[in-house]
């Protein structure tokens, strides 16, 4: 049970999270109706994407200024459970979009040209894009110092490039997103009711902490499959 | 002082390797005219949104091919040559210099071609001059560090589009949202939006110095 209360912390959370958000009352936005209840899902992969990437970040930071191994496989594993992150936010993000802005007279492909200029599907696909990146530039180095030197040097350069152009992004495109240009939407205290910020806030930690978690596990998964191909 | 010294001396070499290894110049030129060549057989005349969308492309792959090369020339034996006598900073950015200066050569020159072959929608031409010099500059900064990235992984060209073209949409956004106003009389160039790509030239530049020496070590 080594420090495992974070992790106990985790599935109470979620669990709260699947419960309340779906049980709570919502207000009733005419547009939005129950869909809103995806804001504890959908929004809360992107707090978590942003999270690990942040982690990975860091990681790669460590491993430059210590050299030790464990801070590269951190960090790539960090940058892997933040794709799959991104994924399921894709994923959620496009049931919620089908239900609110497709055009009814269109077919869901037919409309999608229109949808995909959205600065945040853009600056998301920035990301995504980047941490692929960065995993087709590991895979191409056999070197296992060379590797993480490497890929952590883009990593930060990368990481570096990608938070100016999620700033600047939404100030050249309309958006269908709220918020828009004025701000983070998501940590307005205005707006969403006082019922959904009891899940909402939660939920955003429950998730972070499973990525989290996640990630430790692969860790140390690979630390331990290293540990047998030196044997 | 030593280190301008040295920067000096570090372009001067780029410098004089272009000038006796004539064939990669001339194959960039080669490059720009028939990609500008091939664009002018398929489509005469484009709509001015058309004519921005297809220069801008045309200015990032150029300088892919321009850029490409600084570090990917460089020999093994000849790094570890240049790691015993020079600092990696002074070596980063005389690279830096002397590709910046390069793309802004080239890009001129493919604005030249470009408004040659496909017809001349712009009414603000020395406003358009500026910000093609700026796109350019923009463009080889980021490709210049890529390539030394792409280098090290000993990898081709091929990578650098993959590493870069995420992390320079946005700047490709801002310049062709820039670009769009020098179409018509009304419109003019946001001045902060013109800040703003200088600041993020100005960013890539310190992550580039500082990140280069971890580069460097083999």
């Amino acid at each position: 049970m080594h420090k495992s209360w974070w992790k106990i912390l985790a599935v109470v959370l979620l669990v709260y999270t699947f419960i309340a958000g779906i049980l709570i009352e919502v207000p009733r936005n005419p547009q939005l109706q129950e869909t809103i209840r995806n804001l504890f899902f959908h929004v809360c992969m992107w707090f978590g994407m942003m999270i690990l990437f942040i982690i990975s970040f860091v990681q790669a930071i460590t491993y430059l200024r210590t050299g030790k191994h464990i801070h590269d496989i951190a960090s790539r594993q960090y940058a892997g459970v933040g794709i799959l992150f991104g994924l399921l936010g894709y994923i959620t993000g496009a049931i919620w979009m089908s239900y609110t802005w497709i055009d009814s007279n269109k077919s869901f492909y037919d409309s999608f040209d229109s949808i995909a200029r959205e600065p945040k599907l853009i600056g998301a696909a920035i990301a995504l894009l980047i941490y692929a990146a960065y995993l087709v530039l590991r895979d191409s180095i056999t070197d296992m110092d060379k590797k993480a030197r490497i890929s952590a040097v883009y990593n930060i350069f990368a990481f570096a490039m990608l938070f100016p152009s999620i700033w600047i992004i939404p100030r050249l495109l309309p958006s269908l997103h709220p918020g828009g240009s004025e701000g983070n939407p998501a940590l307005d205290f205005k707006d969403a009711s006082m019922n959904m910020r009891l899940v909402f806030y939660p939920a955003i930690a429950g998730w972070t902490l499973i990525g989290v978690w996640i990630a430790t596990l692969k860790i140390r998964l690979k630390l331990i499959n290293e540990q047998r191909l030196m044997q | 002082m030593k280190s301008v010294q040295h920067i000096y001396t570090l372009i001067k070499k780029d410098l004089l390797l272009e000038v006796r290894q004539q064939y990669s110049f001339y194959g960039i030129l080669l490059y720009i005219m028939a990609t500008i060549f091939v664009l002018y057989m398929t489509i005469q005349e484009p709509e001015t949104k058309v004519w921005n969308g297809l220069f801008w492309v045309i200015q990032l792959f150029i300088c892919i091919n321009a850029v490409a090369k600084s570090f990917l020339q460089e020999t093994r034996g000849r790094m570890l040559y240049f790691y015993s006598i020079v600092n990696p900073r002074d070596f980063v950015l005389a690279k830096l210099v002397f590709n910046s200066v390069l793309m802004l050569l080239m890009s001129f020159l493919s604005l030249f071609l470009f408004s040659l072959f496909l017809g001349n929608p712009i009414k603000k031409l020395p406003q358009f001059i500026g910000l093609v010099l700026l796109g350019g500059w923009s463009l080889s900064l980021v490709f210049t560090f890529l390539s030394a990235i792409a280098a090290k992984a000993q990898q081709n060209a091929a990578i650098m589009a993959i590493l870069g073209f995420p992390i320079i949409i946005p700047q490709l956004m801002l310049l062709m949202q820039l670009a769009n106003t020098v179409f018509s009389d009304k419109t003019a160039i946001a001045a902060s939006t013109l800040l703003l790509i200088v600041m993020l030239d100005v960013l890539v530049i310190m992550l580039a110095v500082i990140l280069f020496p971890f580069l460097w070590k083999e």
